[in-house]
């Protein structure tokens, strides 16, 4: 294992960043941005439910229960996000062979599937009133049902294995095959006639009152805080799992409990 | 405030069910993926000492 990261440093230059591929000197690391991310969710979901349910008004044609898209719409962007990421990290992880490329991807998967969960939730209860129907299979909603069986598939396909590097690299093919569908939930709504609404903001443009869009992008940035802080704890608990023989890991563990 | 009274709040014009439902559908999503992400740390950090008295 030294001889590769070893090996990897000299590879690129032995540049500092390299350092932080090493799960020991990541832990701690880790631990710092969940911290600052469950401190940021808070405050920001707090701003953003406030100015969304109190400060934004009424929404002309659908009445109140547009006041979904403060949740539907950054959980729905989070399950693309998130999956990219982990599509990145998995193929980082091919590429490089880190071991903690791969614990990252894992680390995301969980998240992910609970944002696609909630994009689906959401959306079929915002469907009832406005479209008169919880669930249609038309192209936006099949894909991210797609998507969410994409996360579960891969997390299967993690915990099928008992070595553990032949999984890091089976998830990683399914990570990257299933990216493939992020850009096709996007652009569905532009490809396919559909009951769903084209995008509300566009670079450059956007069709929504401007309290409502402020409210949508902190609780966006919430979201992100609490997804992040979320999978940094799940990758701190995979490095303990994982790392258990290193002998760091223990004093590590024990710093970060206090 | 934009709300004539609380129970104005509540009922959101009538689209109550679909508006808390989705916020209350969130609410457990996140701690049910809280409760599962510390009892998974709790498992691992008692098996890592497991593992030291082992030793």
């Amino acid at each position: 294992m030294a001889r590769t990261e070893q090996q990897s440093n000299e590879k690129f230059g032995g540049r500092w960043f390299w350092r932080y591929a090493s799960p020991a000197t990541f832990y701690p690391v880790a631990g710092m941005i969940e911290k600052l991310c469950w401190v940021a969710a808070i405050v920001l979901a707090a701003i953003g439910l406030y100015i969304g349910f109190f400060v934004a008004p009424t929404e002309a044609t659908q009445g109140e229960v547009y006041r979904v898209i403060y949740i539907h719409v950054p959980a729905a962007w989070m399950a693309m996000v998130i999956y990219l990421a982990m599509a990145f990290w998995a193929a980082t992880g091919l590429v490089l062979g880190t071991r903690l490329s791969f614990m990252m991807s894992h680390a995301l998967a969980p998240t992910g599937a609970i944002m696609a969960v909630v994009a689906l939730i959401t959306g079929s209860l915002w469907g009832r009133p406005t479209w008169g129907t919880y669930w249609v299979w038309d192209a936006r909603l099949t894909s991210t049902l797609i998507l969410f069986f994409l996360y579960v598939g891969y997390m299967a396909l993690v915990a099928a294995f008992d070595d553990k590097k032949k999984g890091d690299r089976a998830s990683a093919l399914i990570a990257l095959v299933g990216a493939i569908n992020v850009p096709i939930i996007y652009f569905s709504v532009n490809w396919w006639n559909s009951l769903h609404q084209g995008s509300s903001v566009r670079p450059g443009s956007s069709s929504m009152a401007s309290t409502m869009l402020t409210a949508m992008m902190v609780m966006t940035f919430a979201f992100w805080a609490y997804c992040i802080a979320a999978s940094m704890y799940r990758l701190r608990t995979e490095i303990i799992e994982r790392e258990r023989n290193a002998a760091w890991l223990p004093a590590a563990v024990k710093e970060a409990s206090k | 405030m934009i709300w004539e009274s609380w129970s104005a709040f509540w009922a959101m014009g009538g689209r109550g069910f679909f508006v808390w439902g989705s916020y209350g559908a969130l609410a457990v999503a996140v701690v049910a993926e809280l409760v599962a992400l510390r009892s998974a740390r709790k498992r691992a950090i008692q098996s890592l000492q497991d593992n030291d008295d082992d030793a």
